[in-house]
């Protein structure tokens, strides 16, 4: 137990991944304001561009900074992920179904 | 010149009123007192090592909890003024204006800056002694939490006295709080009040999810953790999940504000139901968030007083599972009213009437861990029994408004305030007051009188019964939330007045409580054996309060109820005699959590006046801080053998 308590996380080097990882966000960011603001791109066009952008965030911040690939306890991650969908399904789908009352009333 | 002393007048609002002058009069005097008092006993040092720059997590809970009675206080302060207001018809004790900020402060400090802090409090004092470690898994951000919550406190009390407060209610809707309607700080103020503090709340999160998952003592199965650390377990991912929704809402809604973009303002294309909708998803599992540990709290409290173990322990933990999943899938309820179609309100309205389920299996659980058991009636036990009846009153009521026809009768009218004081008060106050009477002696080495004890909790019981029961029949007479004055003749006024009755009642009980605090610092009965209670779970093994370190050699579990294990086959919490002691590693103190903080405040204040100078130089004051810590590498130490052996003779566990 004494042993698993001290186990230190030392990066070593310079930390590469992670500078890279801001930079990607950063420019992912920054190609979602400038279609938003910028270009006179169709609405729905401009939307489906954004949506596949926030997935690379997302990866992003999976891979580069939450070490998704580096964890030992799989027992664990494997149901959390499941969960995040399942929130992200909830939140977004029913957003989308919720809303679309709109239509209806209109 | 004659310009600025204008603003200066209209900025600290002395053109207000008598409310204004006293609270500034209020606050200069305890600022003052605050002040004198700490040079006079030569204190400030001991409050900066000791308070100021812990990472202890046992004195952080100490923080938030002392933080959460001050707020219980203000935002009792304004139920009272607004229950003045409304005990008699046509009354204008407070004008329109004042009425929409007091409900709105009520609200949100109630929710954010009280119960919030009370839980996570309890979390600090009690998850890492429950599970046998030391600290909780990231100690540092533990610190930053609390101050990020204090931060966002400070800046949004401040709004009472300086520039006005918020009047959106503490759900903030748009379109009215849009910059055409409701110029000024004031929504600025609660939409980064909250920011701050959910950042805050996100970190805790985080923190204590890993301690669970990451920090438990050799042998101490998720199958064999307390109740109360299942349900810090379940809260955290619902707070990891729900916050980040707060977040973005809060943004948006504050991006109209401050730089004029459209996104929930109608006549820029924007959707207001938008920001409702994203509100009550996080709003929905918000409020489990507040009650889930309360329910832990009773777990502990029914099982340790009825001296039997949990009745039905899996069926809690896959019920407490089950209201986390659905917690997420209910939201809708909050707003029926807006007409989203037959097809949504039916399927959030038959998902909401299943939480009852869950609810309902550790409802029974409860009753019969006390069934056949050797029932004690503490204080704290008496505040777990009564949680019971009120918060089935509540739960009960809540069915009935998850039907969404019935439910637009019922819509934003004194049926629902009813219901969901029962529910909050009912469940999360009672929750709060019944553990703060439990984890009393562990947390200052003194128990509370158990006389007072009885007193504040008939007080308080019977006043908040007398103070919101007859409002469900305001409810069911017409009288709809929010309303500042009502006229003579509907037959509303002498209701109104019983309520108000009832909620000094309420305020009585809190003072007695203040009393209780007071006269057993003093006078109370000293907490010498660590176990006050014949506890059951592993805080109850070690000195009250618990040394720095918790304990001295991390104990080995054995199964549930861990320390009533030890005590049957006398073991010692250090395991067998004659194991050497080894330096234990501890985290450093650091005084940079309460600096960083301090530039949130600063540039939360630049975001709340626009005063763009100020948000930069607090943002940039964050990101240095922030850069400080990351080359920081002495940020530990080890408490040396001697000073354990030391701590543990004097505690007489050598």
């Amino acid at each position: 137990m004494e042993t698993k308590e001290h186990k230190f996380h030392q990066e070593t080097g310079f930390p590469w991944k992670h500078v890279i990882g801001l930079l990607l966000s950063l420019v992912l960011t920054a190609i979602a304001f400038w279609l938003a603001l910028a270009t006179h791109q169709p609405p729905a066009v401009v939307i489906t561009i954004i949506v596949v952008l926030g997935f690379g965030q997302l990866l992003v911040q999976l891979y580069m900074f939450m070490h998704f690939t580096e964890s030992d306890d799989r027992a664990w991650q494997v149901p959390t992920i499941y969960f995040a969908l399942f929130i992200a399904f909830t939140v977004v789908g029913g957003s989308i179904w919720i809303m679309s009352f709109r239509s209806i009333v209109s | 010149m004659n310009g600025f002393a204008n603003w200066a007048v209209h900025f600290f609002m002395l053109d207000e009123g008598p409310l204004i002058w006293l609270s500034d009069f209020l606050i200069g005097c305890a600022t003052i007192g605050i002040i004198v008092a700490l040079t006079y006993f030569k204190l400030w040092k001991w409050l900066w090592d000791n308070w100021l720059t812990t990472v202890d997590h046992k004195k952080i809970g100490i923080m938030y909890l002392v933080a959460a009675v001050l707020m219980l206080f203000r935002g009792g302060t304004d139920g009272l003024l607004m229950r003045a207001q409304l005990s008699w018809p046509n009354l204008h004790f407070l004008n329109a204006d004042h009425y929409d900020q007091i409900f709105t402060t009520h609200g949100t400090i109630m929710i954010l800056f009280m119960a919030m802090p009370a839980i996570i409090g309890f979390f600090n004092v009690a998850v890492p002694l429950q599970i046998g470690c030391r600290d909780v898994a990231f100690p540092y951000l533990n610190a930053i939490s609390f101050w990020l919550f204090f931060a966002a406190a400070l800046l949004f009390n401040l709004s009472f006295v300086v520039g006005g407060s918020p009047d959106g209610g503490w759900t903030s809707y748009p379109p009215y709080v849009e910059n055409a309607f409701d110029p000024g700080p004031g929504e600025n103020y609660f939409l980064v009040a909250l920011q701050i503090t959910g950042i805050g709340t996100i970190a805790t999160g985080v923190n204590f999810l890993l301690t669970i998952l990451r920090m438990r003592a050799p042998g101490m199965t998720m199958m064999r953790l307390p109740m109360f650390t299942w349900s810090v377990f379940i809260t955290s991912i619902i707070i990891v999940f729900a916050f980040p929704v707060l977040t973005v809402a809060l943004a948006l809604l504050l991006i109209d504000r401050d730089f004029g973009s459209h996104f929930f303002t109608v006549t820029g294309g924007g959707m207001p139901m938008q920001y409702i909708n994203l509100f009550w998803i996080w709003g929905h599992p918000e409020v489990y968030i507040v009650i889930l540990p309360a329910f832990g709290i009773f777990s502990e409290v029914v099982s340790t007083f009825s001296h039997k173990r949990l009745f039905g322990y899996s069926a809690m933990v896959v019920s407490m599972i089950a209201i986390a999943i659905l917690s997420f899938i209910v939201w809708v309820h909050h707003f029926f009213t807006m007409g989203a179609g037959p097809g949504v309100n039916s399927f959030f309205g038959v998902s909401t009437m299943a939480i009852a389920i869950p609810t309902g299996v550790k409802i029974f659980n409860w009753l019969f861990t006390m069934h056949k058991g050797r029932v004690e009636f503490t204080s704290a036990m008496l505040w777990a029994v009564g949680f019971i009846p009120n918060f089935l009153i509540g739960g009960l009521t809540g069915v009935m408004l998850a039907v969404p026809p019935a439910d637009y009768q019922y819509h934003n009218s004194y049926f629902l305030i009813a219901h969901f004081h029962y529910v909050l008060i009912g469940g999360t106050v009672f929750g709060v007051f019944a553990a703060i009477y439990y984890w009393w002696p562990k947390m200052f080495g003194v128990l509370l009188d158990e006389k007072l004890g009885r007193w504040h909790f008939w007080t308080f019981m019977i006043g908040f019964n007398i103070c919101f029961f007859p409002q469900f029949f305001l409810g069911f007479m017409g009288m709809q939330r929010r309303m500042y004055t009502y006229p003579a003749g509907y037959g509303w006024g002498i209701i109104n007045l019983i309520s108000t009755v009832g909620a000094v009642l309420m305020g009585v009980g809190f003072l007695i409580f203040v009393w209780n605090v007071l006269w057993s610092a003093r006078f109370g009965q000293r907490d010498t054996t660590g176990d006050p209670w014949d506890g059951r779970s592993l805080e109850w093994a070690t000195t009250s309060p618990a040394p720095e370190y918790n304990f001295a050699i991390i104990p080995t579990i054995k199964g549930r109820d861990a320390w009533w294990l030890m005590k049957k086959t006398g073991e010692s919490i250090n395991g067998p005699k004659g194991v050497p002691f080894r330096p234990i590693h501890m985290p450093n103190n650091s005084g940079r959590p309460i600096i960083m903080s301090l530039f949130f405040f600063i540039a939360g204040a630049g975001f709340i006046f626009q005063w763009w100078i100020l948000a930069i130089i607090g943002l940039l004051g964050v990101l240095v801080t922030m850069a400080q810590r990351s080359f920081e590498y002495h940020d530990h130490h080890y408490i040396p053998v001697e000073e354990i052996e030391k701590t543990e003779a004097a505690a007489g566990r050598l």
